[in-house]
């Protein structure tokens, strides 16, 4: 991409030809050049590619060990993704051990649908605000401090959802029972977690919008509202969705901020009020209980590789919509 | 609705949602500072943790916390600098190059779990090391990779292309120029870089509940032999950190003052992160003025 911008200078060419010093090839400092220049090369292109590698032994291992519950186990992927009944450990004399991860899976999808929902419009605001209304105080004060809400550790948002949000709830629930442990809870500690993200991400794709437009828009007579709502951010929507999209992925990767927060029962939620169970807080829990090669253990990867194909899913996503942004 | 009554509406959003978000981080670091500040004591800071009793500390923790963040650094910046350099200045327009800018996009969206996951098959098990400091310290590495290949690319692409061709006109070879000219010239970005992905890995927890462990032995911190198991500098120990600290006291422990030992830690934590990143900004901003005006 920005290759094409610094000129290119062929060193080597360069080196051979016009170079005094390395011309020769034959002194001294000229060979501990050459060598250090391939040790150079070599050494960061090994760097370079045992990030490659890093990727391909995740996404081996998990996916070794995610589909052992289908290949040891024998259970089939349709019981394993759609079945609602947990029980991992029932003896045979029961009717044998069951995985159904349908209910972590629904807890999972609904608490990071409702937490983007919540997000979503207020990032896009903020990032309007910072790009268009007030880019000084925007760039002074904003900026800054959506840099530290990102840097807050998730076990902190836990904690201050734990100590101070569920308490809130149950106090202000009606006293049928809630515990305040709730898929609410859950969703709005995951709201405040995702803003950073969306709103960098947007306001980066505004901040990228070509000046003229906005220009065009007011010398038409436009008011400045209207302009940001049918020209301003339309524009920007490729980077708007990027950002709501990787809030996303943050928000169903989420493990202990989460956990913390929703009380996690195994049922489908009735209710924002009731207790929900995702995937993350599922393996977060159980993993250090299990035995490695158990069928619950197994169950526990297959989440892993869930969480795996699922950020994959998202990635493929973003490239399909800048894509399409780009042809557009 | 009249169009100037809705533009002016609107900037009332604006202006709204913009507060409302400063509104809750001040919420939220009010909240941590206020509830956690009064906690902290020397004592606090220094003793170890209590099983069952109350007036424990988190002094091991904070330490662990520190040293595997070391751990951690050590090993992501050379890896993730060369990285970066090779995406920088050698890396064409090629497939390779292609395939390593989306598994750093790939790396970088993993949610944390799975990495964790991943060092408790490989640094835990494979290697047969149990939970140490080094398993968490190898797969907080893998989560800060990508961001550190980012940071020194971007750093490296920013130093202006005169300086570069200036010391290729001179003689000097590539790897020379890098190292000589261009990281030197980079450097203020790289620190602050640097520095704020340390600042993102030191609350990590959920990558290393798995890997490092959820225990904290015993230590002698007069031990300064790396190869005693007492010694705190051991990597081969198993390590709980304060993030990590937080998470367990609230979901298994049996003290009787976790509301403490919780709101002391997460304020430690807070403090911490937000010393990272405003030594960044100011460490950044000192360093370039010398640069540039020296």
């Amino acid at each position: 991409m920005e290759k094409t911008m610094t000129p290119v200078l062929d060193v080597e060419k360069i080196e051979q030809a016009g170079n005094p010093v390395s011309g020769a090839g034959k002194s001294l400092t000229a060979k501990r050049r050459r060598y250090g220049e391939i040790i150079g090369r070599g050494l960061a292109f090994s760097c370079a590619a045992a990030v490659i590698l890093i990727t391909l032994a995740i996404i081996y291992f998990i996916a070794v060990k995610g589909l052992a519950i289908f290949t040891v186990n024998g259970v089939s992927i349709r019981s394993f993704l759609l079945g609602l009944q947990w029980y991992p450990d029932r003896p045979a004399a029961q009717g044998g051990p069951l995985v159904g991860a349908a209910t972590m899976i629904i807890g999972s999808v609904l608490v990071s649908l409702l937490a983007v929902l919540l997000s979503t419009p207020l990032s896009v605001i903020v990032s309007v605000f910072m790009v268009e209304i007030a880019p000084g105080w925007g760039q002074r004060v904003l900026q800054p401090a959506i840099e530290i809400l990102a840097g807050i550790p998730s076990v902190v948002y836990g904690w201050i959802g734990l100590s101070m949000l569920v308490p809130f709830i149950r106090i202000h629930s009606g006293g049928q029972g809630f515990t305040g442990f709730s898929l609410l809870a859950g969703f709005l500690v995951l709201s405040v977690m995702i803003l950073p993200t969306v709103i960098s991400v947007s306001a980066d794709s505004l901040k990228a919008l070509p000046g003229q437009w906005k220009e065009a828009a007011l010398a038409l007579g436009s008011t400045r509202w209207q302009t940001i709502r049918m020209v301003l951010v339309p524009a920007a929507r490729t980077g708007i969705i990027t950002g709501v999209v990787l809030g996303l992925a943050r928000a169903f990767g989420e493990a202990l901020a989460v956990q913390m927060v929703i009380g996690n029962t195994r049922e489908i939620p009735h209710s924002i009020l009731s207790p929900i169970m995702t995937l993350t807080s599922a393996i977060t829990m159980d993993m250090g209980y299990t035995i490695m090669g158990s069928m619950w253990n197994n169950a526990l990867w297959s989440m892993g590789l869930i969480l795996l194909i699922m950020s994959f899913f998202f990635i493929l996503t973003i490239r399909l919509v800048v894509k399409r942004g780009m042809v557009k | 609705m009249n169009n100037r009554l809705a533009d002016r509406l609107a900037t009332v959003m604006f202006w709204a949602g913009a507060l409302l978000v400063l509104l809750i981080l001040g919420f939220l670091l009010g909240y941590i500072l206020i509830h956690g500040l009064k906690d902290i004591s020397w004592h606090f800071l220094t003793s170890p943790p209590q099983n069952m009793l109350a007036g424990g500390g988190i002094g091991p923790q904070i330490f662990n916390s520190f040293y595997l963040l070391l751990l951690a650094m050590l090993i992501t910046v050379p890896v993730g600098l060369l990285a970066g350099i090779y995406l920088a200045e050698y890396a064409s327009q090629s497939r390779v190059t292609e395939s390593i800018r989306l598994c750093i996009e790939t790396l970088s969206s993993l949610p944390s779990i799975v990495v964790g996951l991943f060092g408790l098959l490989i640094f835990v098990n494979m290697t047969g090391w149990g939970y140490t400091l080094m398993s968490g310290a190898l797969a907080l590495a893998v989560i800060n990779l990508p961001l550190m290949v980012r940071v020194s690319e971007e750093a490296i692409r920013s130093v202006p292309p005169e300086l570069r061709e200036a010391s290729l006109a001179l003689g000097a070879a590539r790897w020379q120029t890098m190292w000589r000219v261009i990281i030197p010239s980079a450097f203020p970005g790289l620190l602050t870089g640097g520095i704020i992905a340390a600042g993102r890995v030191f609350g990590e927890a959920a990558a290393l509940l798995y890997t490092s462990g959820m225990s904290s032995p015993p230590l002698n911190f007069a031990d300064f032999n790396p190869f005693s198991h007492l010694s705190p500098l051991n990597p081969f120990r198993p390590a709980e950190t304060l993030a990590v600290h937080i998470w367990k006291i609230n979901s298994e422990s049996l003290i009787p003052d976790v509301r403490r030992v919780a709101d002391g830690s997460a304020a430690v934590l807070v403090l911490v992160v937000l010393i990272f990143n405003l030594s960044a900004r100011w460490l950044g901003r000192v360093i370039h003025r010398r640069m540039t005006a020296a």
